[in-house]
């Protein structure tokens, strides 16, 4: 049944034009579909979360020989739940500097982004339901994947407002250096996603995973030839700001970063955001790379329709995993270090890779031309870097602009207008 | 479906799109009020991104989901992420002294400015189609729509096609001019050749500053 499904999907035309739902127009079914699909999907993230929590705290208890969470239920697995329930319970602080109405919109503004882009990604396969024929996936716009961007775009107010609201130091650094590593990775994260859509012809995240199916030698982990998928994984977990890149709250320099001032259900807010990213994201690298719901093998005529929800689920676990295991494994890094590997290295290669890429689609084998064209444009590149660097050790290049004037020691400002 | 409405978009709104289109617009002019009069620098920036939401919705009103997209991921994911970030590290989140005007005449010059301004609209509005909501019918961008198989269509297909043919002059030259900002930029930032007395009196000035920005 879903192999007809599958192969059904491959084949049509509108590739990209959106939810088959929609197509007889929209009534009050077709309405009822759509309220059911965001309920699950809502309920379904919440748990999820709760379940990553302990997950985490399970598996990088188990990587530094400890035990970690094992007395609320089974194995533990009900601790999210108590934490949970007693963060709500605390009492909610408000620092006496902070701005108030940023400081209580901050949270709102990191939880709603996690919760919107898990909507594009396809968790399964097409099923009908009597005359109604939809998609296991919330929505489907026709730029599915620029709403993920968009979305981490807007993921990052969060952090900064809450930082900045907060009146305080080490909350103020936090953020700041949030906003920029967002934005430094941003454009490695978008050219690698240009890399994708390259091959498939397509922003929606729906075409995207079809163009990948019938086995694995269609994934575009393979078509794209591995190299996009390691950028793609850098930079996602930068704009994450998970470890190693978790400079932002880094709790050795700033306490708790741009969180410190937070407290009861307010913080709990913000750790459900980050959790809720991660698997979001996980779902992402999954869609992209992995070719979403679909298997290893092309699906076998008569399989259930829980086969592709099931591979879906067991891929995005895998990756989920992987994140916990770059935070036990990797040391953070130092923000120059974060700034050299956006700039100087991630976005470089990405650039390259997307010329490489679309130079293939459009040539095929001959397309590999690029290849040295770009090793000799990226040896040029260092060999003018290299130089611009030993000169300016020496002397400047350039021609001072302006006059350097030494201003005069202004007087100590008695009082600020509201310090 | 969606983009078949780009070509044979229909002149009469429907209710949702009045909707849409009267919470939309409620909700840019809020914001656009919002950046003019908020006191705080940070909250005008904020409002900003309200204005910005509101129109990436009427962009996907009028079927343009890419032009949303990009509204949002552009303008509100950088560039206002990077006026918060100024904002922040310069530290000029204090509240303006408005007893003191920095250009003489200003306000009176201002004045003019909003009384050419309303004119302009005014007449704008005297002699053009009130907005209702309803779907543009210009049609679709012109050039012929590529059909062929397995060409990628859609909006998107259509504006890089567009960009890279009839508009390419246009997109190099901004692109170009992009770069010579970024250059000039960091030719203004660096300061070659500082002598010893200078980075000691800069320095000194850099602790002062911080020394006051703890204080505020």
């Amino acid at each position: 049944m879903i192999g007809t499904v599958f192969t059904s999907l491959q084949n049509t035309p509108n590739q990209g034009l959106g939810d088959p739902l929609f197509v007889h127009g929209v009534h009050w079914g077709v309405l009822l579909i759509v309220v059911v699909k965001v309920l699950a999907a809502f309920v379904a993230l919440l748990v999820a979360t709760a379940m990553m929590i302990w997950f985490e705290r399970k598996v990088i208890s188990d990587m530094q020989s400890r035990i970690g969470p094992n007395r609320a239920g089974p194995w533990g697995l009900l601790q999210t739940l108590a934490d949970g329930t007693k963060l709500v319970f605390k009492e909610d602080l408000l620092p006496e500097e902070a701005d108030t109405f940023t400081f209580k919109l901050a949270p709102y503004l990191s939880v709603i982004p996690a919760f919107i882009t898990f909507a594009v990604v396809p968790v399964g396969g097409i099923i009908t339901l009597g005359s109604h024929t939809f998609e296991l996936q919330v929505a489907d716009p026709p730029i599915g994947i620029l709403l993920v961007l968009a979305m981490s775009g807007i993921a990052v107010y969060g952090v900064m407002l809450a930082g900045w609201s907060s009146g305080s130091k080490y909350p103020l650094l936090g953020s700041v250096r949030a906003s920029a590593q967002v934005i430094s990775y941003e454009a490695a994260l978008g050219m690698t996603v240009v890399t994708v859509v390259l091959v498939s012809h397509s922003l929606s995240t729906r075409a995207i995973v079809a163009a990948q199916s019938n086995g694995f030698w269609h994934w575009n982990l393979i078509r794209l030839g591995f190299l996009p998928f390691i950028f793609f994984m850098i930079a996602i977990t930068a704009e994450l700001t998970r470890p190693p890149f978790d400079l932002t709250e880094a709790d050795s320099e700033l306490v708790g970063g741009f969180h410190t001032e937070y407290s009861s259900i307010r913080f709990g807010m913000f750790y459900l955001a980050e959790f809720m990213n991660t698997i979001t994201m996980s779902a992402v690298v999954v869609t992209l790379f992995f070719g979403g719901p679909n298997g290893l093998i092309p699906p076998i005529p008569g399989a259930t329709i829980y086969m592709p929800l099931i591979w879906f689920f067991l891929k995005t676990v895998a990756f989920c995993f992987i994140y916990v295991w770059f935070r036990a494994a990797l040391p953070r890094l130092r923000y120059d270090q974060l700034m050299d590997l956006g700039w100087k290295r991630l976005i470089p290669l990405t650039l390259a890779w997307l010329l490489v890429v679309a130079a293939v689609v459009i040539w095929h084998w001959q397309g590999l031309i690029m290849v040295p064209v770009v090793v000799a444009a990226a040896v040029l590149l260092v060999r003018a870097t290299r130089l611009g660097a030993h000169r300016s050790e020496q002397e400047s290049v350039l021609p001072a602009v302006g006059r350097r004037v030494t201003p005069a020691p202004r007087p100590r400002p008695t009082q600020g207008v509201d310090a | 479906m969606l983009h078949l409405s780009l070509v044979v978009a229909s002149t009469r709104p429907t209710w949702p799109d009045i909707l849409v289109f009267a919470a939309s617009a409620a909700v840019i002019v809020v914001g656009a009020l919002g950046v003019v009069t908020s006191r705080h620098p940070v909250h005008a920036a904020l409002s900003l991104v309200m204005t910005l939401f509101g129109v990436a919705v009427l962009f996907i009103e009028q079927d343009a989901d890419f032009l949303a997209a990009v509204q949002i991921i552009v303008y509100a994911g950088a560039i206002v992420v990077l006026f918060l970030f100024v904002i922040m590290f310069l530290g000029v989140d204090r509240r303006e002294d408005v007893e003191v005007e920095p250009l003489g005449g200003q306000r009176p010059l201002a004045f003019v400015m909003l009384a050419i301004t309303l004119a302009g609209v005014i007449a704008m509005l005297a002699t053009a189609h009130w907005v209702t909501g309803a779907h543009q019918v210009v049609g679709p961008i012109q050039g012929p729509i590529t059909k062929s198989a397995g060409a990628p269509s859609g909006e998107v297909a259509q504006l890089g096609k567009q960009l890279f043919t009839t508009y390419l002059f246009a997109f190099e030259a901004t692109a170009a001019l992009l770069v010579i900002a970024v250059v000039g930029a960091v030719v203004l930032a660096r300061r070659p050749g500082l002598s010893e007395k200078a980075d000691r009196a800069e320095q000194a000035e850099r602790a002062e500053r911080s020394g006051q920005g703890v204080a505020s």
